[in-house]
């Protein structure tokens, strides 16, 4: 088997600065007690000006003036993490979240779909970046190996247990995840590499040092197995987004919302899994939340239309307070089924297949603007069609010429100039559901030429009753 | 002056531009009609572009003229989609004039909505035709629908009122429909001359 590591050296300050639009601005992590605020991490800019991790927020403020803080937030943190082997279940069904800020991956059995290695690390590299987070990744024959070589290196391949042991054997003491003490009594001991440790009798070694140390070194080296607890994706998809600012305008909310539907995405495409409905969660300082509910016709999983219609819906909206954090939550994940293209489309300039636009226009005009339209078997003119038929029936023959249009309400004919064309056609029909009707149609042309389809209701005298127009 | 300027040396040094007939396609999208296809420079409706129906009243004709296409589209397995049309489309009749229900749609939406509906669906390049009922179209509008039945590679139709024909039009093709006497008025048509008399409805009445 072979493990790849990704580390993720700055997963804190990724986590922050992906959710903000401004890459450039200064930007440091706090953490510690009120009293004694630490600067966790620093991002480029924030360096540029002379701050450092370990620094009191203090001294940093005397340093330089204007630059952003954000609390340090672990269970964010965690939860990104969740979301990471979320995405990297899609290139390997054992995922591991054994160290933190680590995906141990096992990837030998996925070579032959995402494969060669030089390819899938590239891709990894590719859809990391995409996604907002620094990583550092190295391949080994074994998982413990590939985590302690992170340390050292990025993008070390090495792909037999020789290679690992001779990689390994270079590796300085202090860096290969031995307990604190042994590594100091080690280089007290002018042991200075890991190969010289493993030069030593192995006697000798277990009788100077705990258990754990011998224990560790044949992990290494992967004589002993280690048991890695592997990920499980959850049913449902659950990500908040804190903003830390207020947001009172719908064009600040839609870099978030990109990142928010990013990720939905990438968990989607490990699970294998689509979307039908999801639910956006407009948090405020104080009130209810809004929600904006996103339901689609089909399983969708292309991120830039499920961010198409997620906007469309958030555009409409009036926002009654500004707003603090974004939350996207979906329960419903329907397996994915992809659309079925024809290799040889007759139209190849189609930019937009049929069931995006659709969804497109129901976002900005309303949830029932689009309709399909059937017959059914009627005599009564009203009844004769129907909106979005459940069933589809088979053309029927047609009983006799009918009008194009319809009107929605019949109206009142004036008589004067009006031409009888045909004789009547007695409509008489609906006895049974109350809609009783008893009608006498004449195909009729008015003074300006128009053809109509007009009635008298038996028994009646008055004027005609347009119906529809013979257009 | 005086010396002798060949023809053939001008137009080499590109002095003087001759403006070419441009070969057109011949009924890429014809509309049904023997009469009318043969009146229009193309055999037929302009393909990708849009096509302006100026009508004398709502129900003066135009389906009459638009079904034969609609039907072809339909049988094609193409869309067909009405945006905002101003009656009921009652399907009994349109079934029976040849068109396929299941690739009709329908869009319903305010008036102000109606260009920017017709011009996603144009845009998309997922229907074969849009026939919409803009309810007031100025010039740039209908430029925008243009450009969209053009990148999209789509048939379109704005259907107006022959109030609209004294205004100008960037439409590939301008048909004002008559009710009495029942006579199409092709008022213009792009890479050809309008021809001058007007085209009798057949089958109507």
């Amino acid at each position: 088997m072979l493990w790849a590591c990704i580390l993720l050296p700055q997963l804190a300050l990724d986590a922050v600065q992906r959710g903000r639009a401004d890459p450039d601005t200064p930007l440091v992590l706090l953490s510690g007690p009120p009293q004694r605020r630490v600067l966790q991490a620093v991002n480029a800019a924030a360096a540029a000006l002379g701050l450092r991790a370990g620094q009191a927020l203090t001294s940093a403020q005397a340093l330089a003036g204007n630059f952003t803080c954000v609390d340090h937030d672990p269970a964010a943190i965690e939860a990104l993490e969740q979301l990471l082997a979320a995405w990297a279940y899609r290139f390997s069904s054992q995922v591991s979240l054994q160290y933190p800020r680590v995906l141990l991956l096992e990837v030998e059995s996925s070579l032959g779909l995402f494969g060669p290695w030089p390819a899938f690390e590239a891709r990894l590299r590719a859809e990391l970046n995409a996604l907002g987070f620094r990583q550092r990744i190295v391949l080994a024959s074994n998982p413990v190996a590939a985590r302690m070589l992170a340390n050292c290196h990025d993008g070390l391949a090495l792909d037999c247990p020789e290679q690992t042991r001779a990689a390994l054997e270079q590796m300085p003491i202090e860096r290969v995840g031995l307990p604190a003490e042994a590594a100091s009594a080690f280089s007290r001991m002018g042991l200075r590499r890991l190969g010289q440790v493993m030069a030593l009798p192995r006697e000798a070694l277990a009788r100077r040092f705990a258990a754990a140390v011998q224990l560790h070194l044949d992990r290494l080296l992967g004589l002993r197995p280690m048991a890695l607890s592997f990920y499980l994706p959850p049913d449902r998809f659950d990500l908040r987004l804190e903003l830390n600012f207020d947001v009172e305008s719908h064009q600040a909310l839609l870099f978030p919302l990109r990142r928010l539907i990013n990720d939905l995405t990438a968990f989607l495409a490990g699970r294998d899994s689509g979307v039908q409905r999801f639910t956006l969660h407009l948090e405020h300082a104080e009130g209810a939340d809004t929600c904006v509910a996103v339901g689609l016709l089909a399983v969708e999983r292309d991120p830039l239309m499920l961010f198409e219609l997620a906007r469309g819906r958030l555009e409409q909206l009036q926002l009654r307070a500004p707003v603090r954090n974004l939350r996207l939550q979906t329960e419903d994940l329907p397996a994915f089924v992809p659309q079925h293209r024809e290799l040889f489309d007759p139209r190849p300039q189609q930019n937009q297949p049929w069931e995006q636009l659709r969804e497109r226009l129901r976002a900005r005009l309303g949830d029932t603007a689009v309709h399909s339209l059937s017959a059914q078997a009627d005599h009564r003119p009203e009844c004769a069609w129907r909106l979005d038929p459940a069933v589809r029936l088979a053309p029927m023959a047609p009983a006799a010429l009918r009008p194009g249009w319809l009107l929605a309400e019949p109206q009142a004919l004036p008589g004067v100039g009006v031409q009888l064309l045909t004789g009547a056609e007695r409509i008489e029909s609906g006895w049974w559901d109350g809609g009783d009707v008893r009608r006498d149609y004449y195909r009729v042309q008015t003074p300006t030429g128009l053809y109509a389809w007009a009635y008298r209701n038996l028994g009646e005298e008055g004027p005609l009753w347009l119906q529809g127009w013979f257009a | 002056m005086g010396a002798v300027v060949s023809l053939d040396g001008l137009l080499d040094q590109r002095r003087v531009w001759k403006g070419r007939p441009q070969v057109q396609a011949q009924g890429l999208q014809p509309s049904g009609h023997a009469a009318l296809d043969r009146a229009l420079p193309g055999g037929g409706w302009p393909p990708a572009a849009l096509t302006e129906i100026l009508l004398a009243a709502q129900g003066c004709g135009e389906l009459h003229l638009l079904w034969p296409s609609l039907a072809r589209l339909t049988a094609n397995g193409e869309r067909v989609v009405l945006v905002a049309p101003p009656f009921i489309p009652y399907a009994p009749a349109w079934q029976a004039a040849g068109v396929d229900l299941q690739w009709l749609t329908l869009i319903e939406t305010a008036a102000d909505e109606v260009l920017w509906a017709a011009e996603q669906c144009l845009r998309s390049g997922s229907c074969g035709a849009v026939l919409c009922w803009p309810h007031k179209a100025d010039d740039r509008a209908l430029r925008r629908l243009q450009v969209a039945a053009e990148s999209g590679q789509t048939l379109a139709f704005a259907l107006r009122p022959l109030q609209a024909a004294v205004n100008p039009s960037p439409a590939a093709l301008r048909i004002a429909i008559d009710a009495q006497p029942a006579q199409w008025r092709v008022l213009k048509c792009r890479g050809g001359l309008a021809p001058s008399m007007p085209i009798a409805c057949a089958g109507r009445g």
